[in-house]
């Protein structure tokens, strides 16, 4: 194993996190609702799905627009990964994360933040899975 | 107003992820990969954002009410149970081939790459396909 350490990429990583745990304690002090991006979504586009989810969707789709209009480019690493390949994937966030009740969102900033047994396994199980995943496509022949 | 500000959490949410690194893939596969060249930096990501939530989250515990008089909706289940950790597993297993979760999938849906669009219409098939479990 060897460790990269970018300090670019550090603060920049924690300054991105700070703007999600202000986003997740605004949504909660103002709307009384979890920043659970699987749950919103599901929610939302359900039949009787609430203003406030489209809303709240829209706020993520337009921060991806933004960066289009601002000239940033999609990463190499997803346009670069076949169409069946996502299709998969999203298919298996998308029922896992409604099975399990959360994503990295949800259990991973919002349940930790609450200090909730549930998500600090949730997070353990896909933390750990994710990475055997990753090891398995990369370092296995 | 309520949807005002939904959105606007969501336009800060929808920046955090574009700054932290985590809509990129590439990113996301150097912090799972402990293994390789491990890129610790997205640990920052969850840890900063546990860290200013927490007190919102200590808010909520004692309040039943949100500042602008909304209900708080917490998760009422307490139990870890076998969907719990079996729906978590499906989802790092998804994660770890894509290198993207929700928030940054619906982000990327956004900058309209294609990739992204299959990604979030996969997600939403699956979703509804969890939901028709007789368990639920």
């Amino acid at each position: 194993m060897n460790v990269i350490l970018d300090p670019a990429m550090l603060a920049d990583a924690l300054a991105g996190g700070v703007l999600i745990g202000a986003a997740a304690a605004g949504l909660l002090l103002i709307n009384g609702r979890i920043a659970g991006i699987s749950g919103i979504l599901s929610g939302g586009t359900r039949p009787g799905g609430a203003g406030w989810q489209w809303a709240f969707l829209a706020g993520l789709l337009v921060a991806g627009a933004g960066a289009a209009l601002a000239g940033l480019p999609v990463p190499h690493a997803l346009s670069g990964q076949s169409l069946p390949l996502l299709a998969v994937a999203g298919g298996l966030v998308g029922f896992g994360t409604k099975l399990g009740n959360g994503c990295t969102s949800g259990h991973g900033v919002c349940g930790l933040a609450r200090l909730s047994p549930r998500s600090l396994v949730a997070v353990l199980v896909f933390m750990a899975v994710a990475g055997v995943t990753v090891f398995i496509r990369r370092h296995v022949p | 107003m309520r949807a005002l500000t939904a959105f606007g959490f969501g336009l800060l949410f929808g920046l955090g992820l574009l700054l932290s690194g985590m809509t990129d893939p590439d990113r996301v596969k150097a912090f799972l990969d402990v293994a390789g060249a491990w890129n610790p930096a997205l640990a920052l990501v969850m840890g900063g954002a546990i860290a200013v939530a927490l007190p919102a989250f200590a808010f909520a515990r004692r309040n039943s009410h949100s500042l602008l008089g909304e209900a708080i909706d917490l998760p009422a289940k307490r139990q870890i149970d076998a969907p719990l950790v079996i729906g978590a597993a499906i989802f790092g297993l998804g994660w770890g081939l894509a290198g993207i979760c929700p928030g940054p999938a619906l982000v990327l849906a956004g900058h309209a790459a294609p990739g992204a669009l299959v990604f979030v219409a996969a997600l939403l098939i699956g979703t509804r396909l969890a939901e028709r479990l007789p368990t639920r």
